[in-house]
């Protein structure tokens, strides 16, 4: 971040600052607005148009990337605030001749209809997946002192922060416990 | 969303002080409902200064047998603390009834008790709303008040504070560690650093311009059962109707704070004594003084009805 982001505001003139993120392991310089958030980011300037812009407010899940390890709404964080930061989006997980295991388990339990939420699905799912793995509860954990197991609850609590209007749920539950279980 | 400058400064003091300097400056940490409010221009900050850099994101024992939790702990990892999760089993449970994963990845301990209302009428601008525009009126007093506050509000706001984390924190007795742009520290009680709405909705806490959160202390653990349940629309990722945080003995004696209610936190210690005799004594006296509208005085039965609830786990 330089001096390139103190010049005045209020005429709503853009401000302009640089920013490098690692996406999807390889490095990008952006200069941007300072209101781009990491979605606009990566849609509009990098070009990567996997995730999705549903509702831009955090409430539906379409956006979602993996950062530093951790999966976030893109939507609701600015890109300039990832000074040096991991991105995985979906391009990152998966290629059409090379599917992540997950992108697999989605597509043979038909785990979306229009697709739209999906990418923001399989982020999430991956993730999940890693966050029950590291010990961390949720909601519907019964004991918050012991490890929490990967069940259908677990999961449905886990992703209520994707949604999906053609009610694939059912089937995503399915793909994600299909890659848990070859996993364990 | 309107154009702003952007710094990110390295020591809190500093970050204070850019802000105490700067017209309408905001702290920003997670984002995930500043940016929000920006991206509907209920908030028009000139300037961010990013909070992020400044290491404030331990959780330690202090020499009180307590917890020392940073201002930048995301709810996730203070939900997944082992220590949280054996001693302050409420505070768990209330962070991870709130938000989604994706949020709660994001979400900060500050910030957490920063979020503002989710009154309809406070994120609709085209509506009358004391708080989004202080003299405007409010279109919520006569409007759609399913969800507002039945107790603490007055005849210019019935917004209610929207967390689950900050109930917790009261029945905790938590203590809120701050700065300001002089590099003076202060510490506020939990209960002294929300504010009800009076005259002035526009300010939610009682912090000073500039003030920066640099901690939360919760004192050494309470023996009993830490209880949080939340009634909501959905089973998850909707705010609370009601919550009841509660940490309860065997017998039903303990302590307890309700969610969804008011415009903060509400806890009444003088009604805790009444606890064993059941959910009815403690509600009645907790909400003696309420004024619910047509559409949300359903909360008081509720409210019994949750701490019941809560009164019945202890005792299984």
């Amino acid at each position: 971040m330089g001096a390139t982001a103190t010049a005045a505001a209020r005429t709503n003139e853009p401000v302009l600052a640089r920013v490098t993120l690692t996406v999807n392991g390889q490095r990008r310089d952006l200069e941007l607005d300072t209101r781009t958030s990491l979605l606009d980011a990566a849609r509009e300037h990098l070009h990567l148009t996997g995730s999705k812009k549903g509702c831009d407010h955090g409430q539906c899940g379409a956006c979602t990337m993996i950062v530093d390890g951790r999966r976030i709404n893109a939507c609701l964080t600015l890109a300039i605030m990832h000074q040096g930061a991991e991105i995985t989006t979906i391009e990152g997980l998966g290629q059409p001749d090379q599917l992540h295991p997950m992108q697999a388990a989605f597509v043979k339990h038909d785990g979306y209809q229009c697709g739209y939420c999906t990418p923001g699905q399989i982020c999430s799912g991956v993730a999940v997946l890693e966050e029950i793995k590291a010990g961390i509860p949720s909601h519907v954990t019964a004991d918050l002192e012991a490890a929490p197991q990967i069940t259908e609850a677990e999961i449905r609590e886990r992703m209520s922060g994707n949604i999906c209007r053609c009610g694939a749920y059912s089937n995503i539950v399915e793909a994600m416990t299909e890659v848990a279980g070859a996993r364990a | 969303m309107k154009s702003f400058t952007y710094e990110r400064p390295s020591t809190p003091a500093e970050a204070a002080a850019a802000v105490g300097r700067t017209p309408e400056a905001k702290f920003i940490a997670g984002g995930t409902n500043l940016l929000d409010l920006m991206k509907l221009q209920i908030e028009t900050p000139r300037h961010l200064v990013d909070v992020n850099g400044l290491g404030l994101d331990a959780v330690e024992p202090t020499d009180e047998g307590g917890l020392r939790i940073g201002a930048l702990v995301r709810n996730t990892d203070l939900a997944a603390h082992p220590r949280v999760r054996k001693d302050y089993g409420v505070l768990a449970r209330a962070l991870l009834a709130g938000a989604s994963g994706q949020l709660r990845n994001k979400a900060t301990t500050a910030g957490n008790l920063l979020q503002r209302t989710r009154c309809p009428y406070f994120y609709d601008t085209a509506q009358a709303c004391n708080k989004r525009q202080p003299g405007s009126g409010c279109s919520a007093l006569d409007g759609v008040s399913r969800q507002l506050a039945v107790i603490g509000g007055s005849e210019t706001c019935i917004a209610t504070h929207p967390g689950d984390m900050a109930v917790a924190m009261r029945v905790l007795d938590a203590t809120v560690e701050t700065v300001d742009g002089q590099g003076a520290t202060r510490n506020i009680p939990i209960a002294e650093f929300h504010r009800l709405p009076g005259d002035d909705p526009s300010r939610d806490t009682n912090l000073k311009p500039g003030e920066l959160i640099t901690a939360v202390t919760l004192p050494k653990p309470v023996a009993g059962t830490h209880i949080y349940r939340k009634v909501r629309d959905r089973a998850s990722y909707a705010y609370a109707l009601v919550s009841v945080a509660a940490i309860l003995g065997k017998d039903g004696s303990g302590h307890v704070a309700f969610g969804g209610v008011a415009p903060k936190p509400w806890r009444v210690e003088a009604a805790e004594a009444d606890l064993p005799k059941g959910a009815k004594a403690v509600t009645d006296h907790v909400f003696a003084d309420a004024k619910p509208t047509h559409e949300n005085a359903y909360k008081l039965k509720l409210a019994e009805r949750t701490l019941g609830a809560a009164l019945n786990q202890a005792r299984a």
